[in-house]
């Protein structure tokens, strides 16, 4: 109960069916998958969370150590995996999420069945080797310096409101643009870990059946980025969206699903 | 209607000039056509399909980004627009939030000039719907606000420079906090530092001094002993103890100096004595002996300790008797007696030499006998030697000492003691030195105070 409530862990679909986690990424919450849900929980039991520091979640449930590095994020997984005591569930990581689902089933085999990456990247920056994630260093920098101008209605004294009231969701839906709310230290704590990430080595533990999703055109994730990670786990299926931007959960919906429910059909 | 700068025009409707001019800038006004306002605002304009593909700009976001029409429209996306750091934000937030509110105001950005430069504005977008309620396009309007992300960093400077002003004050006052409890600390350690010394001077003047008086048959005693400092052990000593079935031996004395290193010369001097008085109850052979033993242990050390000391033996008479004593005195002030016909008179024992200076001693002896209602007090020079007087330069003296005994005279033991405690205590901080009393008497019985028993 302790962990369903301060990853505001939601559940819906048919109780008895197989297990879909979807985890939202770096910027905003789980409202990210709202247009792909319906799709999703027709067959599947969908089990959708933020992490801590995201959406609302227990803020004070936070600590800048943990979440320093994507293991924080991935035992938030295991966590939440455990609390329901999922066994071989999908889990669908969206971004950065991609690869703290990576991390969370080489903790937790028997929890995790499968992987569904959607425009993961495993190194955002390039380097030497030749290797291209689509940003340099300063890059990230002027990132940081964006979050610092944005606090998109956060207000420390509305984070308890935002934080989570599951008994009056009203009151965070009245905060413009909440769902990508975040305290802009947890942010930029979030935004390091993220884009200074380098999690390649941690693609060759991957031994489940994964589908690698990508965009066509996407400024984050770049093709090549796609053709890595695929090229880095042999039991995984590479496809791309004729989509458009980073998320195309929400600029490409009915594709996004589509795909996501072909792999989850072939699943053993 | 106002003019510029100016105050209101007087209505006069006869000024054919004036209401010309006015109808010729309203003229002015409907010609700017939406085109032109679209094109000329004061803001940028832009409209994109749904995958940020741009489809309209007006002239003045061209103007602002130094570039021309044709290398926009279709070609480029919003977000090409923006610094890569704008790029990853709209990526990771606005984008999403869009499509999800379908709209969006006052996003800080920073858009690409032509030139290389930054532009910092200010984004709002709205997306436009069809009749299903699906989307079509996304209409943005960008201000630009350069002075107002200056006046933000300052903002932001001056709250980061407040946080660390607040963390640093933060860390000197925990700084202040663990001083505080360490020195807090540190007088608890000094304050059971000093119970334990003070506790172990207790145990060790225990061992100096006698517990309780032994019961004298048919007699009284009574005694007061006084510390100068109550850290440090006190230099007087007394004892009082049976030698046979008819013999008491007694001692007060001073040693000199003050601490352990008088009290390991006061241990020495009283378990001698102790030792000397059953081996041979004679008062000088005692103090022949302590002479001996303190004069050889410390005589020929450069730190040469001594005593002063009376010793005495008496024997009590029975069935009424008179109470016989010896004393001997190495350098001691003098024994006092309180008769019970109310004289006082002193006990010389002149040419007594201090007690561990010379190899062998010189004492002075001296008797006297104790009648029913006569008191022997001994005492030390911490009483004859009190400062007294206004400026505290004045010893309160043998003479004085005499004169109060005479006054007092007859009194019991306790009784005397009594009346020199308050003595002692008015002396205040006059009394700097240790003092012991010790006071031996016969009671003033059956003849004197209780006639009315003594014969049956």
């Amino acid at each position: 109960m302790v962990i369903r409530r301060r990853n505001n862990v939601t559940v819906t679909g048919p109780a008895t069916g197989p297990t879909v986690v979807l985890a939202h990424g770096f910027g905003c919450d789980q409202n990210m998958w709202r247009l792909i849900v319906p799709a999703l929980a027709e067959r599947y039991r969908v089990v959708l969370f933020d992490y801590v520091g995201s959406g609302r979640s227990d803020l004070s449930a936070w600590s800048q150590e943990r979440y320093s590095s994507l293991q924080g994020y991935a035992t938030d997984v295991v966590e939440v995996c455990e609390e329901l005591d999922l066994e071989r569930a999908t889990f669908v990581g969206h971004s950065v999420s991609a690869m703290a689902g990576v991390l969370a089933a080489q903790a937790v085999p028997e929890r995790i069945g499968a992987l569904v990456m959607v425009t993961p990247s495993p190194r955002y920056i390039d380097d030497d080797t030749g290797y291209r994630g689509g940003f340099t260093a300063e890059d990230i920098d002027e990132l940081l310096a964006s979050l610092d101008s944005n606090y998109l209605g956060w207000s420390s004294t509305m984070a308890p409101v935002i934080m989570g009231n599951p008994e009056r969701p009203e009151l965070g839906q009245e905060l413009t643009n909440s769902f990508c709310a975040t305290d802009p230290d947890i942010a930029r704590v979030f935004a390091r870990t993220t884009f200074l990430s380098d999690s390649r080595d941690d693609l060759k533990s991957v031994s489940v059946p994964t589908l690698v999703l990508e965009c066509a055109q996407d400024a984050i994730a770049p093709r090549g980025v796609g053709a890595y990670v695929h090229a880095a786990i042999p039991s995984s299926r590479l496809v791309t969206l004729a989509a458009t931007g980073h998320c195309p959960q929400l600029s490409a919906p009915e594709a996004t699903a589509g795909a996501i429910l072909d792999f989850l059909a072939d699943l053993p | 209607m106002c003019r510029a700068g100016g105050a209101p025009e007087p209505a006069d409707p006869g000024d054919e000039t004036d209401g010309a001019r006015m109808d010729a800038a309203f003229t002015s006004l409907l010609e700017d056509s939406a085109e032109d306002l679209y094109d000329s605002a004061p803001c940028g304009y832009l409209s994109t399909m749904m995958d940020g593909t741009i489809a309209k700009v007006n002239a003045t976001l061209l103007d602002w980004l130094g570039l021309e029409r044709d290398a926009v429209v279709g070609r480029k996306r919003f977000a090409d627009l923006l610094t890569v750091g704008g790029r990853l934000y709209h990526e990771t937030h606005f984008a999403p939030l869009l499509r999800m509110q379908g709209d969006l105001r006052g996003i800080a950005l920073e858009m690409r000039t032509a030139g290389g430069g930054r532009l910092p504005v200010l984004v709002s977008s709205v997306v436009k719907y069809g009749s299903e309620r699906e989307p079509l396009l996304i209409r943005t309007t960008v201000f630009d606000a350069a002075d107002r992300r200056a006046y933000e960093e300052e903002l932001l400077r001056r709250r980061r420079d407040a946080e660390q002003a607040r963390t640093e004050a933060e860390r000197a006052r925990a700084e202040a906090e663990r001083a505080r409890a360490e020195a807090e600390e540190a007088r608890r350690q000094a304050e059971a530092d000093r119970e334990r010394l003070a506790d172990a001077l207790a145990v060790l003047q225990r061992s100096l001094l006698p517990d309780t008086l032994p019961e004298l048959p048919g007699m009284e005693a009574a005694v007061y002993y006084h510390t100068a400092s109550p850290d440090q052990l006190g230099g007087d000593f007394y004892d009082l103890f049976p030698v046979d079935e008819h013999r008491w031996a007694f001692f007060l004395g001073d040693v000199c100096g003050k601490g352990p290193q008088a009290a390991s010369l006061t241990s020495l001097t009283r378990y001698t004595l102790r030792a000397a008085a059953h081996h041979d109850p004679e008062p000088a052979a005692a103090l022949t002996t302590l002479n001996t033993v303190l004069h050889e242990r410390y005589g020929r050390s450069e730190d040469p300790r001594y005593c002063t000391v009376v010793f005495g033996i008496l024997e009590p008479g029975g069935d009424g008797g008179p109470t016989k004593i010896r004393i001997a005195s190495g350098g001691h002030p003098p024994a006092l007696v309180l008769r019970a016909d109310g004289r006082a008179e002193f006990l010389p024992t002149p040419g007594g030499l201090l007690i561990g200076v010379l190899p062998s001693a010189l004492i002075s002896t001296a008797e006297a006998v104790l009648a029913p209602g006569d008191t022997l007090l001994l005492y030390t020079d911490g009483l004859t030697e009190a400062r007294t007087g206004p400026t505290r330069e004045s010893l309160y003296g043998e003479d004085a000492l005499h004169a109060f005994a005479t006054a007092l005279a007859p009194a019991a033991p306790q009784e005397t003691i009594t009346a020199l405690n308050r003595l002692l205590d008015g002396f205040g901080d006059g009394l700097d030195d240790d003092t012991a009393l010790l006071a031996l008497g016969v009671p003033a019985t059956r003849s004197h105070s209780c006639p009315a028993t003594d014969s049956p």
